[in-house]
């Protein structure tokens, strides 16, 4: 394949000499300490903050959703006391009606549910399992990758294939290493695959960078085998059941005392997975506030500007093919098209098809490349490499003169949040200008709109509802339409607004054919298929838009 | 109500054109004012005489020609000056401003910024990262982030002799807002607050193009009919162009919108009803340009508005007749001709 000469990959030596320093290691020595204070913190809060009710109210909403909880949707993980502890709580608030002191009463039983919140969502890491899990993934990883690419069960033995031949690392790594040595980094990446968490785990690793901390789904740990691995790596647990705004701020508050601590950590900001192909175009608030809260909070502790800053790195995790492609469209088509009920399917409900979707990739996996971008202070300005922000003009900025008013640090939450809005729409400009445009990514693009315009009086759904017969391209004519898109990519390349991976360039047949044999590769139904007659026909043209949808938000529509 | 005032720190107001000045005087019955000016004989006339464009200063205005000395002392700043010297002015200041600083502009007004200094005239269609609100010039020019804009009836004469008036104060910040009504509510100015910043700074830009209008058809020495007849269309007119440039429409139905629209489309006082009105008299547009004291915004304002709406397929048929009129010598009498022809159906099509 043709991105395989693009460069070997360079060895990075770890930043941090010792795992001992590593600010997760030094979190988790105090954990108690540290549950302690995000429950003081979060407490706080929650008696500032009533929203238009009183906490009597929010504690019944909140049982009654948890007793709902525990009825219809149980999971392996719940700890096994759940239904006894909430049924206490039941208990204890009923005696209280009409007591004297019920106020006082009210506030421990809130301090009980949100220590045990932040018992159950703080993290556990180890470091002689971090070591273990990681050599663990990069044996199996190896392993699978020779049997695979050289062939045959012997090949397993082999050494000649690395995980670094397969991910490409690309953009501000070197960066990137020395802003996490000077302060907080927070990394927030794209999110296409279940693969990604994994995948970050091992190029934080690669880079030589300690582990990071990052909030993975609850569900994950319902599975054993990942449950391990990844309260080993540094997980820390959020339940997407749990939606009551006590458990929201606690987990905020785990959030922002880790970051405050200097642990590094991760976010996927979009939320979820993005169902639609495309490149995440709104972002969820919640945890990067949290960053933006413990930046502030920082700098009132640390008046002498002696405080550790925030870094946020923005990160696009390149593909060729998603495994699950195929059913993250049809879940965005269905709810979309305003179906009323449909069940969100996971691909990854048991150990069982976790792991045979880890030898599906590594069997079958193309190249993925993994683009490190410029890391920003809060507001979005551009960090230098000694971690100065820097204004578009090239001057420095102090971060620290965001957060003053009258002369001071003070405390303003829409601010902060009018900030947070802001720091969300640079870091989609940032992901849409450091996404590489692979050439399977520009043949779906350009085929998929070759067809809606043959089809334009029909709006989408009923264009997708079309037979994949009906739809075929001469080969000449895709040809000529996609020199010229290619054309407004290297023009958009030039003024900096995406990037490009080498093998787009050079002769067009070439690498019409790269993109053609990488696209969706190893869907059953292929979205691009090139026939010995040169046509160009599909086998599926919701994975086939899917594929397309990763170039949406460069207004190229407007080509056709 | 007299609120107090949140630092000791003096004031900034930047420009000493009319509306610079009776700011400045509002704000200065409640905190000490530094007023900048480029010109340093006006600096030196106010400060001596305390009287400029023929009303008195405050005595807690102090003038300056030092915009660094202005922007050190002080936190908050109302950048009041014509647009087309507002970028210029925020060059200058930018190097003294901090991402603390409160920006709070009072122009009415857009910045074209074309790539290779491009003339409008050269150019066929044109983007919305060419066209600047003043905010999203402060933006541009500086690290200032905490920005609002002042928009409302407020005619310089009429405040400066304590007549009722109002003013919006819009800003994604309550920070900002909460400032701005502070320091220039009093018992004759009321002070609304508003979010949306982009679309009130575009209610103040867009309303001077009906302004010019008005002041043509009472050139005309047309009556009432016609003008209730301008001022809906035109409101119509402002909302489409609005949404198109990133506005919401509630941000024109209120003081800043309506508000504005209707007064300065009956003020004789107003520049721009003034330029529309010696229009419709027969004077041509470059003998008006040279013979008033102060900047009218709508001229300029019409020019990109027109390419802006054509750029976008915007129906905006009074811009468009305003256009040809003020450009390319179309008489006014056959301007409103034309708008009485054009096929319109709809009365409100943008709720």
């Amino acid at each position: 394949m043709k991105s395989n000469q693009e460069g070997k990959q360079k060895i990075y030596k770890p930043i941090l000499a010792g795992t001992q320093e590593w600010p997760v290691v030094r979190l988790s020595n105090n954990r108690k300490q540290l549950i302690e204070q995000i429950s003081e913190e979060a407490f706080q809060k929650l008696i500032k903050v009533q929203r238009g009710h009183s906490l009597r109210e929010e504690l019944e909403t909140t049982l009654y959703l948890e007793k709902l909880r525990i009825k219809k949707n149980p999971w392996a993980v719940d700890p096994e006391d759940d239904y006894s502890f909430w049924n206490k709580i039941k208990h204890e608030l009923v005696d209280l009606v009409g007591s004297k002191d019920a106020s006082s009463k009210e506030e421990e039983i809130l301090k009980r549910i949100i220590s045990r919140y932040a018992n159950e969502i703080a993290g556990n890491f180890k470091k002689s399992r971090y070591k273990l899990a990681r050599e663990i993934i990069k044996f199996g990883f190896k392993r699978l990758l020779n049997a695979t690419r050289i062939g045959g069960f012997k090949a397993i033995f082999k050494n000649q294939y690395t995980l670094n031949d397969k991910i490409q690392i690309k953009g501000k790594a070197k960066q990137l290493r020395k802003l996490a040595k000077l302060g907080t980094v927070v990394m927030v990446p794209t999110h296409f695959s279940n693969l990604d968490s994994i995948l970050i785990g091992w190029i934080i690793h690669v880079l030589g960078l300690p582990a990071f901390i990052y909030g993975a789904g609850l569900n994950l740990f319902n599975i054993r085998i990942l449950a391990y691995f990844m309260e080993s790596l540094g997980a820390y647990k959020v339940d997407r059941r749990k939606k009551n705004p006590i458990y929201l701020e606690t987990l905020k508050t785990y959030s922002k005392v880790a970051i405050e601590e200097g642990a590094h950590s991760l976010f996927f900001p979009g939320g979820t997975r993005s169902r639609s192909g495309k490149i995440e175009n709104s972002l969820k608030l919640g945890l990067l506030g949290t960053a933006m809260e413990a930046q502030r909070s920082i700098f009132t502790r640390h008046p002498n500007n002696d405080g550790r800053k925030i870094f946020v790195v923005p990160v696009t995790i390149n593909y060729n093919f998603v495994l699950e492609a195929p059913n993250l469209i049809k879940n965005y088509l269905s709810r979309k098209g305003q179906e009323r009920y449909y069940v969100e399917n996971d691909e990854y409900s048991t150990s069982y098809k976790m792991v045979k979707f880890l030898v599906k990739f590594f069997t079958k996996g193309s190249n993925i490349s993994v683009s490190i971008g410029h890391g920003m202070d809060l507001l979005g300005n551009y960090v230098d490499g000694d971690g100065n922000s820097i204004d578009t003009k090239g001057r420095i900025i102090n971060t620290r003169h965001y957060f003053v008013s009258n002369g001071e640090i003070a405390v303003d939450e829409q601010r902060d949040q009018e900030y947070t809005r802001k720091l969300s729409e640079i870091i989609v400009r940032e992901f849409h200008r450091i996404n590489r445009v692979f050439a399977s990514h520009l043949v779906a693009f350009t085929a998929f709109n070759l067809w809606k315009r043959q089809y334009y009086k029909l709006d989408l759904y009923d264009f997708l509802r079309l037979p994949e017969e009906e739809l075929v391209i001469d080969y000449a004519d895709f040809r000529e339409t996609f020199i010229e898109i290619r054309e407004c990519i290297f023009k958009l390349k030039k003024a900096n607004k995406v990037e490009v991976a080498g093998h787009l360039k050079g002769n067009p047949d070439e690498v019409i054919l790269t993109g053609i044999t990488n696209v969706g590769m190893y869907h059953s139904k292929r979205p691009l298929l090139l026939s010995k007659e040169g046509k160009i026909t599909t086998q599926d043209l919701n994975t086939l838009y899917y594929y397309h949808n990763r170039m949406d938000g460069y207004d190229l529509e407007k080509e056709f | 109500m007299i609120s107090k005032k949140n630092s000791n720190r003096p004031v900034g107001v930047i420009g000493a054109g009319s509306f610079g000045t009776a700011i400045a005087n509002i704000l200065a019955e409640k905190t000490e004012v530094l007023l900048f000016s480029r010109d340093p004989g006006m600096v030196k006339s106010i400060a001596e005489t305390r009287v400029h464009r023929d009303k008195s200063i405050h005595k807690n205005i102090t003038p300056t020609g030092d915009i660094s000395y202005l922007a050190n002392l002080c936190d908050v700043i109302f950048p009041i000056v014509p647009s087309s010297a507002f970028r210029s002015v925020l060059q200058q200041l930018s190097p003294y401003l901090y991402p603390y600083h409160i920006l709070i502009h009072g122009t009415k007004g857009l910045d074209i910024l074309l790539p290779g200094n491009k003339g409008l005239n050269t150019i066929t269609s044109i983007d919305r990262e060419n066209v600047m609100t003043m905010s999203e010039v402060i933006m541009d020019e500086s690290v200032v982030v905490r920005i609002g804009c002042l928009a409302g009836p407020n005619i310089a004469k009429e405040m400066s002799a304590n007549q009722p008036a109002a003013t919006v104060v819009a800003s994604h910040y309550d920070e900002v807002i909460t400032q701005g009504i502070n320091l220039l509510r009093n018992d004759y100015f009321q002070v609304y607050g508003n979010k949306d910043l982009i679309g009130i700074e575009l209610a103040g830009v867009l309303k001077n193009i009906i302004a010019i209008a008005s002041g043509a058809l009472s050139g005309l020495g047309l009556g009432e009919n016609a003008k209730g007849l301008l001022i809906s269309r035109g409101m119509v007119e402002m909302i489409h162009l609005g949404k198109a440039m990133g506005g919401n429409v509630p941000a024109f139905l209120g003081v800043a919108g309506i508000g504005d629209l209707v007064t300065t489309s009956n003020s004789t006082m107003s520049r721009n009803f003034t330029v529309g009105y010696r229009l419709a008299k027969g004077d041509s547009l470059n003998t008006i340009l040279e013979t008033m004291e102060e900047v009218a915004e709508g001229v300029n304002t019409v020019q990109i508005a027109k390419l802006y709406a054509n750029s976008h397929k915007v129906t905006v048929p009074i811009t468009e007749v305003l256009y040809r009129i003020l450009f390319e010598d179309l008489k006014v009498e056959e301007g409103l001709q034309m708008l009485m022809k054009f096929p319109y159906n709809v009365d409100i099509d943008f709720l």
